[in-house]
Formats: C-alpha cells, structure tokens, sequence
C-alpha cells in the first residue's frame, strides 16, 4: 500500500519536473511570438511588452520553485540553488564567457580566422604604428583620466562637507553621469566647436580670443593634446561618481579623531593628508578601480567626437575598426584580448582586498 | 577663536565650489539655451551673447559711389581707408567703427560699441522634434524652408519598452543569484562567483558579433525580447556582484529566525531579503536604467534602426549624421533624451548615494 503511494508521489514529480519547464516554454513562446508579429498601438504593446517581461521571468522563477519545493527535503537543498543562480550563469556563459574564450581562439588565428598564425597579431599591434597609437592613448586615458577622477572628486567631496549647499553641489557635479555619451558629444561641440575666424559658436574658442589668441581645432588638429580634450569629457561625466563614493566614506570618520588633531594643531592640510587619506583609503582603491575599468574599455566618447580619427583611437574604438570594418578579426580579438590581460592584475587587486574586508572569498 | 576662524574660511570654500560648480554646469547649460534659440542664432553667434555684453552695434549706414574702386584708397565720412581695413573693421573717432556691410553694393557699416543681449528665443525645435509633422523654419539667410519633423515620441516610448525590462529583469536574476551565493552551499560556488566577477572586465564588445549570429538564428534580432536579453547579459556581473556584498553583509540572525518558522528558500527571500535590499536595489537599478536608457552600441547592433523599434540615442546618432550642421534640431533632441534619466536621478537621488555607500563603502 504505502509503496503504491510513493509510486504515484514519484510519478507525479516526474511529470511535474516535465510538464511545468514545458508549460513555461510554450506559454513564454507563444506571447512572444503574438507581440512579434502582433500591429497594436505603440503605448499598449509598450505596456504589454513591460508587463510580460517583468511578469514572465518572475513567474519562471515562481514556478520552478514549486516544483523542487515538491521534492523531498534532500533532494530540494541540493537542486534549489541552482534554480537560483541558473538563469544567471546560462545568459552570462552565452552572452559574455563564450564569446570571450571565443575571442582568445581568434586572437591566434588570422585575419579571416581561417590559418592558425601564432603570436603574429600580438607581435603586430606592438609594432604597427596605428594599433600602437591605440594602446598609447589608452593608456593616457587611464593614467589623466584616472587620477583626474579621482583627485578632482576627493577634493569636491572635501570642499561640499564644508560648505553650505552641500546637496545642490553634489547634486550638479553628479548630474553628467545621467546624460547620455551621444548627448554629452553635442554638449562638448559646443564648446570645442572651431571655425577660422573671429566669429567663434565654440565657447573655447570665444574665451582664447578673448585672452588676444589664435582660436584652434581642439579635438581635431590640436594633435596630440587633443586627447586630452576628450579626457576632459570623461573627467566632467565620471567625477560625480568617485565624488559621491569618497563624499560619503568622508562622513564616516569620526569626528573625535578630527577634532583630536585640531586640538593637538595639526593645519586642515595636514589633517586632509594624515588622517582623511589613510581613513578612506579602501574606497579610494574601489573608486579607482572602477574608474580605471571603465576607461580601459572607454568607447562612446571617441566614436561620438573624432570617430578615433585624428591620431585620437583608443583600444575599444580600434577594435571596433578592425572587426567591423576592415574584417580582421585576429588584430580585432587581439586588441579585446590585450585589454583583458591589462585589467587581470587590477581585478587580482582587488579581489585580495575584497578577501581581506571579510568578503568570504 | 576657532569658530571665528572657520568662519573666514567657509566663505574661501564656498567660493571655490562654486566656481567648481559653475565650471560643470556650464557645458549643460550652453546645451539647454543653444536648443531655445532659432537655428540662424545657433549658427551665427554663441549662446552666451543671449547675455548682456559689450558688442558692436550698426547705428548708420554709409553708401558709397557704384563706382568706388577697392584697388585704392577708398574714402568713407571724408578719410581714407584700404579695403582690407574695412573688410576686418576700422575704428574712427569716438569709438566707432567702420565695416562692409556689402562689399559688392558698397554699403559700409558705421558700428558703435553697445550694450546688447540676443533675446530671440523659440520653442520651434521642441515643437519640430517632438511633433513629427512639417514646420516651417528660418534660415540663415532670412528665406523660409519646410521641414519634416523628427517625431521623437515614439522613440521616447521604444526606449521605455526597451530600458524598463532591461532595468527590472537582470536586477531580479542577480538578486536570485547574489542570494545563492551568499547563503545557499552547493558545489562550485566560488568558482562561479569569481568567473561572474571576471566577466566585469570583458568589454562587450567581444560578444557582439557571435551574440548576434545566435540572435539571427533563433529570430531574436530586431525585437525587444532580444535586446532585454542582451542588456540582461551585459548587467548581470556588475548587478550580481553589487548585489552580493550588500545580501552577504545581512545579519545572520535573520535567516536563522525565519528557518526556523519553518520558511522556505523561496519565502525568506521574496518576503525578507528583497524588502530588506531595497535602498541596494534601487542604486544598482538607477545605475542600470541610466546604462540602458543611454546606450547606444548594444541598441545599434540588436535592435536596428526601423523606425518602429528605433531608440532615442540611436535617433540623435542618425540627426549628427544626416542633419550633418542642423544644431537647433540637435539640441532639442539631446535635451529631450536627458529629460528621462535626469528626472529618474533626481527622484532617487536619496537611495542611490545611501545604496552606494551599503554596497562598497566599508571603511
């Protein structure tokens, strides 16, 4: 009797673990495949579209959920985590861990990815001038860009704790990071914008004359500091961000410890040096890291303003070139390779620290 | 003593910020007056002579002979001058100037040095870029041309359709996936938590072209169910590893206290974790919905540019490249795209300093 009984409770599990992933399948294809084909007014297919999205992906979870809750108990603690991070690991595997192993293949292979040639693109793109140029530049941008970030936020952040419209400063230096690159490009030709003459549209240019100079083409022939004026974009968008971070490890020194110094003394520079830095230093480093991150793989504002002419490429831009342009895959998968290699030692970096704050890993 | 002397410097610090401030808000704003002004204004002057400055004024005309010969010394208000000086201006007695007005007709300008401002505003650019239909609009030259509009507002829509899944689904994969890693054992879990991690520095574009050979096989490509999986793909390990240094630090009490209640995995996280997230959740999504309401690279290559699923960058990218000097369109439209994450920046502005902080603040 009570084997029969398990029987069917088995019998039922299997066709539970079949049927509910199925069920899923059909439904989410079927709802895909009505709003594909589907002429509805804009705002209602937006509506519909949001809904099913968000809805659908919950209702995966939910669903799959109770049937390993059905299990029993030893059983649903060894299969209910990965229902948890699955979803996770299948998109990240597919999206970003295949196409980069991918990468690492091409990088030896030639430009049609056809004849295995060995470190013959790691050897050209330390040669060739053009790819060199690209490495050279990102390199200035990591460097400038980098310390600028970081240096211009921790003294916003000093100078806000102190004044008496805190908010609002924060608030306006924070404020490029909501704007798009595309919209930053025309924001930022408005002030490098050149034309021969006295009559300039260009903000710089308007103050140069002013000062009795010559107006220049900034981002153009002003070769080669005009990488430098395309840092300046990155440093006005990515400032607010460190500036936020360290403005709020800041208020998180205790105050006995300032006032200690004072009373011992110690000028407020001295305090800034000897007690502020060593205090944050940790959020320093994950500032910094993050900055440095995203300006290795800094793209859009290239592309935007000199589309990487001019002696102004970058390694992202570069690649973009030879892959979708030139179609050489192996120097375009060898730049993307050289990119990662030259951002493992941060992310080693950090890691440790991650480990020494008790992150468990 | 002290106070005093904190007093004088606060007014140093105030100044100096200030001027910080002014320098980072100036960019916007040229943006913001540019995108008010007629497009014959954007074209020929800058948007600070909306201000009041110090310009030359015409306050006369002078007509010459038909027959003046520019080879020579030519003779305007009884003294000579050369072509060239009144092809770049010459000042006469009380600070006047003289200046072809045309060259070809011989009319000179008499210019005095006056206080001036450029209030010639209009709402045209907004109206064209918003609108969609004809409009009329000046040129440089004072002649009229019909224009078709630019129909931003079913863009405006697309990018919601495309930004709010794109925000809410890898935020709800990632917090599934940070709570795995944070309280649930099961094998390979630090190996999968460091490759999640390492995925943070492969830039996206390696995954471009294989992602979108896949897409093209299994008809994902040009729809939205396609680009909010690839958004989702390209947000999860940033989302998953912010996600997971605030899920961790939780106390462990909590969990213990609901275990013993008898609640499940599933329970505990949807009615206690999520909740409890929320000031993490909501930086991480800000810094989401900012990333794919801004995008343009992944849009571009997933999405395509048929007009019905178009994205407001995208269209912004195509008017610099059609439009080619057509600013006044330009402006307005980049205002108008900043309008959505300005908004949503300042709205949350409070948790998303207070999430940040949770997340990689630690002293």
């Amino acid at each position: 009797m009570e084997t029969s009984i398990q029987k069917q409770n088995r019998l039922w599990l299997g066709l539970a673990t079949i049927l509910v992933p199925a069920i899923n399948a059909v439904i989410h294809f079927q709802i895909f495949l009505f709003l594909r084909d589907a002429q509805l007014n804009p705002i209602w297919y937006a509506i519909l579209a949001i809904i099913w999205g968000v809805g659908g992906v919950y209702t995966i979870y939910l669903s799959l959920n109770w049937v390993v809750e059905q299990y029993p108990v030893k059983w649903r603690q060894r299969v209910q985590p990965f229902i948890f991070i699955a979803p996770a690991i299948v998109l990240l595997a597919w999206l970003l861990l295949i196409p980069a192993i991918r990468t690492i293949v091409l990088s030896f292979m030639d430009a049609g990815s056809v004849d295995f040639v060995g470190f013959a693109n790691y050897v050209a793109i330390f040669t060739d001038r053009l790819l060199f140029s690209a490495l050279r530049n990102n390199l200035l941008w990591v460097v400038i860009g980098t310390l600028s970030c970081v240096s211009i936020g921790l003294v916003i952040a000093v100078l806000a704790d102190r004044s008496s419209y805190e908010k609002l400063a924060k608030s306006i230096i924070f404020m490029p990071m909501a704007i798009s690159m595309v919209a930053s490009g025309v924001i930022w030709k408005f002030v490098y914008f050149y034309t021969p003459g006295n009559q300039q549209i260009g903000l710089l240019n308007a103050i140069v004359i002013s000062l009795g100079g010559e107006p220049q083409a900034w981002t153009t022939l002003a070769q080669p500091w005009n990488n430098l004026f395309l840092i300046i974009i990155l440093i006005w968008m990515q400032t607010g961000f460190a500036m936020v971070l360290l403005s709020a490890a800041i208020k998180g020194i205790p105050e006995e410890q300032l006032e200690a110094a004072r009373v011992d003394g110690a000028g407020e520079i001295r305090i800034f040096f000897n007690i502020m830095i060593p205090y944050i230093s940790g959020t320093i480093l994950s500032v910094t890291t993050t900055i440095i991150v995203f300006t290795l793989k800094i793209f859009d504002v290239v592309m935007v303003m000199t589309g990487g002419q001019y002696d102004t490429d970058v390694v992202a831009t570069q690649f973009y070139r030879q892959f979708f342009m030139y179609r050489n895959n192996g120097y375009g998968s060898t730049l993307a390779i050289v990119l990662l290699i030259a951002i493992i030692p941060v992310l080693i970096f950090n890691l440790r620290q991650f480990r020494k704050q008790g992150g468990g890993f | 003593m002290r106070r005093h002397k904190r007093k004088g410097s606060k007014w140093l610090v105030n100044g100096i910020l200030g001027f910080i401030c002014l320098i980072w808000l100036i960019p916007t704003l040229g943006l913001f007056i540019s995108s008010v002004r007629t497009p014959s204004d954007i074209l020929q002057s800058g948007w600070w002579t909306i201000f009041p400055h110090h310009a030359w004024k015409t306050a006369d005309q002078v007509t010459l002979p038909k027959d003046t010969d520019l080879k020579q010394l030519i003779g305007v208000l009884g003294q000579n001058y050369t072509d060239d000086q009144l092809k770049t201006g010459v000042n006469i007695s009380d600070g006047r100037r003289l200046i072809w007005e045309n060259r070809r007709n011989r009319i000179v300008n008499v210019q005095k040095k006056e206080w001036t401002a450029n209030l010639n505003f209009t709402l045209d650019n907004y109206k064209n870029v918003l609108g969609g239909k004809q409009y009329e609009i000046t040129q440089p030259d004072g002649s009229r041309k019909t224009e078709k509009g630019s129909n931003l507002s079913r863009s405006f829509i697309n990018t919601l359709t495309v930004s709010i899944p794109s925000t809410v689904i890898p935020i709800l994969i990632a917090s599934f996936a940070a709570y795995a890693f944070s309280w649930m054992r099961f094998p390979g879990r630090k190996t999968m938590f460091i490759i999640v991690v390492a995925l943070l520095v492969v830039p996206l574009q390696v995954a471009l072209i294989p992602v979108l050979k896949n897409f093209t096989a299994l008809g994902l490509n040009g729809n939205y169910l396609g680009v909010w999986i690839a958004h989702t793909g390209f947000g999860l390990p940033l989302a998953t590893y912010f996600l997971y240094s605030y899920i961790s630090q939780l106390p462990r009490d909590l969990f213990e206290s609901a275990f013993m209640d008898g609640a499940s995995n599933f329970t505990i996280f949807t009615r206690l974790i999520l909740p409890l997230s929320v000031p993490a959740l909501a930086s991480i999504g800000i810094f989401q919905f900012l990333w794919v309401w801004n995008d343009y690279l992944v849009a571009l290559v997933f999405i395509g540019s048929q007009p019905n699923v178009q994205v407001l960058s995208m269209r912004i990218a195509e008017m610099v490249g059609s439009y080619g000097n057509d600013w006044h369109l330009l402006t307005a439209a980049s205002f108008v795209s900043m309008l959505m994450p300005l908004a949503v920046f300042f709205a949350l502005q409070k948790y998303f300093v207070r999430g940040l902080m949770g997340g990689s603040v630690k002293g």
